[in-house]
């Protein structure tokens, strides 16, 4: 009895650390939101994310105009504020007359699940691994490292593009190239601070009361970690729809008549002379998004980072 | 401390015109809370060949009084008023051009932590010897190819470097010139910097805390050098720092901070031994005796105060015992002349 | 002591790109689809006596390993393969191309260098004035900005609108040019051809720009933090103290420091060089292996995309390993 009234102490805490961790995390996120107010370009930066995404969501909603059939008379028609426009297709039509406003709301539901999958996934591959990898170290550790150092040889887009040469176009196949070489930054990023998580007090504490490995790891350490990983996979976001738009303008991507940004942009190239908005348009969508954030990115890093224990 | 021997300095005797004058100089700091007052009227006259000691707690202002007589009071500080009087020049109102020359030449300075203070990138050798460069100590010999002239002028910096190296005790200089900073020790690095501020032989030398972050030890071997070069070149020395044993070993004279304020001044026997202010006072009595034996410490009741919001009057009297209802009046206090040239800042004085 | 260092870092690099050619080969072999059935798919009907000669010809009815094994072999000494689709010795193609796409990326490292260094450094000493705020929003906008959409829009006010710099290719249709090295800029200087220089530095102003902007602004951004954290040190309250001019506080004590970490980050970006060079190659026009390889993969040329992907990955190690190198020489606690 006097041996788990001793023993009692620690495991309590790491039961009532599951609901204080809580109400921490509902406090925390209005402090959030309250850094967030502090600075109003990240917050402009999030609510132009925010509407993104429910443009995305909306898309139907949105407009009477079909995305992926066109009006062939209606062809490259010019915004509706130059001449020759109109106002039914305010951002003009492309060449096979399809209305581009529209075509470019769709294309953001794709250029979003892109994003997100493949940073999400990233991160949870990264993450696992890294945390694996760092925590066990030895054979593990020495033959990830190998791998994820063998992978950076290769530059980002390289890979991309030979991954995709051989597994051919489209969503799912892009998905698993921005992924492959993904993971590795966020395994990296997670097995240091893992490592470095390891030699604290709590881990030793949480050991002696004979957690078991895995508890250890994920209700102790991660949400240590959680947040430099996903202050990077904010930042990495951007990259990775901006690399979707690259893979699709060369063709690699997601292939027409599906609206896709990046291969709106590349034909557009063929009208460049006469309908400049064909391929401008499209690519001021990708800049504004990832513009956005990235400077939604920043704010969170600079919000975060003086903080990053928020115990 | 074994081993410091002390010059017996004479004040009265010699009547030479002070090397260093300061003249009620304000340095002030713009800060989101407010201005904060970081030297607040410092006074002070200092003859060549004397060593003086600035004690007080950190954020008293110390610093920021050593980096004003510079002007390198980084920015948004700025001096507000007051003047700095070097060999007579007001230095405040220098050209830069002609402030960079005093700079190094005249005047030099040591600071805290020897590492930092380093370029970690260059050679000991090479920073030695750039101090030398922009002042031109080397002159040129008489060679009359450009050749000839610049090897002539490279070898002669070069062995000036060894010298100096040599003089504050780096031991196989001619190696160590080499080296870089992080290979050396604490001690050797202190050395080093001390080195850099001798080459151009100063008039004046400005130590911040330079033994604050070293061993007890080597405390001792850098205030020795430091004693040596005030013996043998005539060096001035103005000593920062909040060690008052440091002080009462090695300085003449002490000048008592707090909050910007100057609070006290005199020779370093007199201010020891019969404390005016009552923050010297208070500063005096939470040394603990090593002859006698103690019952308690008594250290002053009460915080530093944040120096962008002080109240108003004299800065120590919220923690002063002596404290009279006119110390707290929003009116300046004025530094009060007694005998034998002691200068104390408080209402108790004031006639 | 440094010679050690740096032939440590060049040994390493070998393993790496074994590393790297196996990778790629396993991932040419392990593609669903028998390789000589999709590289026929091209010619006409073809009989089945001709498909098991090309097998054996290029060995593909051997076990998996030996074929590695040979790969390997090939690899070291040069030979890369052949073309079943433009009909040539892979190594002879990419030959031709490379050195256009090395201008590109010279070009285009010249021109981020050129705009960071300068921006950095100034952003840094006149910290939060209206220069640092204006650099640190281009540099914003030009990590968000996809190269490919800017290369066009560059082509839509330069050439199109403006009509001041030409639209594609790397020198203008008729320009003769003695070629040495195949780098036009290069081989025009060599051999005094004026025109030949101005019309090659024409062509590649846009192209560069392009390909280099996003690289410029992530070099600016880390040189700007790196130099006002190392303006905040003591030494260079020391370097002012001894009487230095401002200048050469900031060129000489600060810069040199500063300059450490950015480095690595130059070094990472050349990667990101190489990979976006295919993208700007092919809004271009530009006559690179960028160019060639996205082609090649349309035409499913895979021993080519193989190739070319070595090839790319080479370049990279190597100059990351000049980057290395670089580090160790300007920071001198990594000597010991």
């Amino acid at each position: 009895m006097e041996t788990s009234a001793y023993a009692k102490t620690p495991v309590d805490r790491l039961t009532y650390s599951w609901r204080v961790r809580l109400r921490l995390m509902r406090r925390n996120f209005a402090y959030f939101l309250t850094e967030l107010r502090r600075r109003p370009l990240a917050l402009v930066g999030g609510i132009v994310v925010l509407a993104y995404l429910l443009a995305a969501v909306l898309a139907p909603h949105l407009t009477d105009h079909d995305p992926t059939a066109g009006n062939l008379r209606q062809r490259l028609l010019p915004p509706a504020w130059e001449d020759g426009g109109e106002a039914a297709y305010p951002l003009g039509t492309d060449d096979q007359g399809r209305d581009i406003l529209t075509r470019i709301i769709f294309g953001a539901r794709i250029s979003l699940a892109v994003g997100l999958l493949s940073v999400g996934i990233s991160v949870a591959a990264g993450t696992a691994l890294g945390a694996l990898a760092g925590y066990w170290r030895g054979l593990l550790d020495d033959v990830l490292s190998r791998f994820a150092d063998l992978l950076l040889a290769f530059p980002f887009l390289i890979f991309a593009i030979g991954v995709m040469a051989f597994l051919g176009p489209g969503f799912l196949n892009l998905i698993a190239a921005l992924t492959f070489k993904g993971w590795v930054e966020f395994f990296r990023l997670v097995r240091g601070e893992m490592m470095a998580e390891k030699t604290k007090e709590y881990v030793e504490a949480a050991k002696v009361v004979g957690q078991s490995h895995p508890s250890i790891i994920v209700a102790e350490i991660l949400p240590n970690i959680i947040q430099s990983v996903f202050v990077l996979g904010t930042l990495r976001m951007g990259y990775m729809i901006i690399m979707e738009a690259s893979l699709s303008f060369l063709g690699l991507g997601i292939q027409p008549p599906t609206p896709v940004w990046g291969s709106m942009v590349a034909a557009g190239r063929d009208y460049l002379l006469t309908a400049w908005w064909a391929s401008t348009l499209p690519g001021i969508a990708i800049l504004i998004l990832v513009l956005s954030i990235n400077v939604f990115g920043e704010g969170l890093r600079d919000i975060l980072d003086p903080r990053l224990r928020i115990e | 401390m074994p081993g410091l021997d002390r010059v017996e300095y004479q004040p009265v005797d010699t009547p030479s015109p002070p090397l260093l004058e300061l003249k009620d100089l304000v340095t002030v700091f713009p800060t989101r809370r407010g201005l904060v007052r970081a030297v607040d009227g410092m006074s002070f006259a200092m003859r060549e060949g004397e060593k003086l000691g600035i004690v007080g707690e950190s954020g008293s202002g110390k610093t920021v009084t050593l980096l004003s007589i510079l002007r390198l009071v980084p920015h948004p500080g700025k001096i507000a008023r007051g003047e700095v009087l070097f060999q007579g020049q007001n230095l405040v109102h220098k050209a830069r051009a002609e402030m960079r020359k005093i700079r190094g030449k005249e005047i030099a300075m040591i600071f805290q932590d020897p590492l930092t203070t380093l370029n970690p990138v260059f050679t000991v050798g090479e920073q030695i010897r750039e101090s030398m460069r922009i002042h031109n100590i080397v002159s040129s010999p008489d060679g009359c190819f450009s050749g000839l002239f610049r090897r002539g002028k490279r070898s002669a910096e070069y062995e000036r470097v060894i010298r100096v190296m040599r003089d504050v005790g780096i031991p196989s200089p001619v190696t160590r010139a080499r080296n870089y900073p992080h290979q050396f020790s604490g001690g050797m690095q202190q050395r080093a910097i001390t080195a850099i501020a001798l080459s151009c032989e100063p008039h004046l030398l400005l130590a911040d805390e330079p033994t604050t972050a070293l061993d007890v030890t080597i405390q001792a071997q850098i205030m020795d050098l430091l004693n040596k070069i005030n013996r043998e070149h005539g060096t001035s020395i103005i000593l920062v720092t909040h060690n008052l044993g440091l002080v009462a070993e090695f300085c003449d004279t002490i000048i008592v901070m707090y909050a910007g304020w100057m609070m006290e001044k005199g020779t370093v026997d007199e201010v020891i031994e019969a404390p005016k202010h009552p923050y010297t006072q208070g500063l005096l009595r939470c040394l603990p005796h090593i002859s006698e034996k103690q019952e308690k410490i008594y250290p002053i009741p009460g915080l530093v105060p944040d120096l962008a919001q002080l109240p108003p009057g004299c800065p120590f009297s919220p923690r002063c015992d002596q404290a009279r209802p006119e110390c707290r009046e929003d009116r300046p206090i004025p530094l009060t002349e007694l005998d034998g040239g002691r200068l104390v800042r408080c209402h108790l004085y004031v006639r | 002591m440094r010679a050690v260092r740096v032939l440590e870092r060049v040994l390493i690099t070998i393993p790496i790109m074994f590393g790297v050619a196996i990778v790629v080969f396993l991932f040419m072999r392990l593609t669903p689809g028998d390789p000589v059935d999709i590289m026929m798919g091209q010619g006409g009907a073809v009989t089945t006596g001709e498909i098991e000669q090309l097998r054996h010809e290029f060995h593909l009815d051997e076990p998996l390993p030996v074929q590695l094994w040979l790969f390997l072999k090939g690899a070291v000494r040069g030979d890369l393969g052949y073309s079943y689709v433009q009909k040539r010795p892979i190594g002879e193609l990419i030959g031709e191309r490379l050195p256009a796409t090395i201008e590109l990326a010279v070009g285009a490292l010249f021109f981020a260098l050129l705009v960071a260094v300068p921006i950095g450094i100034v952003s840094a000493v006149k910290q939060r004035s209206l220069v640092d705020q204006i650099s640190m929003a281009g540099a914003f906008l030009g990590t968000s900005m996809p190269a490919f959409w800017l290369g066009i829009v560059l082509i839509l006010l330069f050439s199109v609108r403006l009509r001041w710099l030409p639209v594609q290719g790397r020198i203008d249709y008729g320009t003769e040019l003695q070629q040495v090295t195949g780098l036009y800029v290069l081989d025009s200087l060599l051999t005094r051809n004026w025109t030949a220089l101005i019309s090659s530095l024409r062509h590649l102003v846009l192209p560069s720009v392009s390909l280099g902007a996003a690289a410029a602004a992530i070099v600016a951004r880390v040189l700007r933090s790196s130099m006002v954290e190392t303006l905040r040190q003591d030494y260079i309250t020391l370097a002012r103290a001894k009487g230095q001019v401002e200048f050469l506080v900031v060129m000489k004590h600060a810069l040199r420091n500063a300059l450490i970490p950015t480095v690595t980050v130059v070094g990472l970006q050349v990667g990101a060089l190489l990979g976006g060079n295919m993208i700007v190659e092919t809004v271009f026009s530009w006559p690179g292996l960028g160019r060639m390889v996205v082609q090649a993969i349309f035409e499913r040329d895979f021993p080519l995309v193989q190739g070319a992907v070595m090839v790319y990955a080479f370049t990279y190690v190597m100059a990351n390993l000049i980057v290395d190198i670089l580090y160790t020489t300007l920071n001198p606690k990594i000597t010991l």
